[in-house]
């Protein structure tokens, strides 16, 4: 799983009939430390998480196995909202 | 499977209810010869490990299968604990032949 920011949302009507009623984000990798990467995932929310929040996204087959996603032809799914990351300093 | 140092945590209130309960954890890969490799990645823990531990990870699909609930998303799972560095051996095995000669 990485961490990613949500940067904005996708509106799709004509879509394949299984992503019916998802909500669809556009999502950025992000490091550890809160800092941007580039790049961007289009990934299907499952949690309910709003703009501009940290979220862990799966990616892959395992994306599917999300409440509510099976069967769906998706990658990448927001499966939770991160509070807090620590980490611990080097040894 | 790759090895694994555990270097933090993660805590997520709002999550997949299949998540619920799960340890979540910062790993960051590591080569060969256990230096850093690649960025960290979250990964939920599937056998108890700690911060700063070495472990290794399982990526993809399979990553959900040790748990009970197949249905568990996760494309990173920590399914190991290495009992030490000292049992990471990283000799080619012409140098292992060359030795027990």
């Amino acid at each position: 799983m990485i961490i990613a920011r949500i940067l904005g949302t996708v509106v799709s009507t004509q879509k394949d009939e299984r992503l019916l009623g998802k909500k669809l984000l556009i999502v950025r990798p992000i490091n550890v430390d809160g800092t941007d990467t580039t790049g961007y995932v289009v990934a299907v929310d499952t949690v309910g998480a709003g703009f501009h929040e940290r979220v862990l996204v799966v990616a892959g087959s395992s994306a599917r196995l999300a409440q509510g996603m099976k069967d769906t032809p998706v990658d990448a799914a927001i499966v939770g909202v991160i509070d807090t990351v620590d980490i611990a300093a080097p040894e | 499977m790759q090895l694994a140092r555990v270097i933090g945590t993660v805590v997520s209130t709002i999550k997949n209810e299949a998540l619920e309960g799960r340890k979540l954890l910062v790993v960051q890969t590591l080569n060969r010869h256990l230096q850093p490799s690649g960025k960290p990645m979250i990964a939920v823990d599937a056998i108890g490990a700690g911060v700063g531990e070495l472990v290794f990870w399982c990526r993809g699909k399979e990553a959900s299968f040790p748990f009970k609930r197949e249905d568990t998303p996760t494309d990173c799972t920590i399914i190991g604990i290495v009992d030490s560095e000292a049992h990471v051996t990283n000799q080619t095995s012409e140098k292992i032949v060359q030795e027990r000669k």
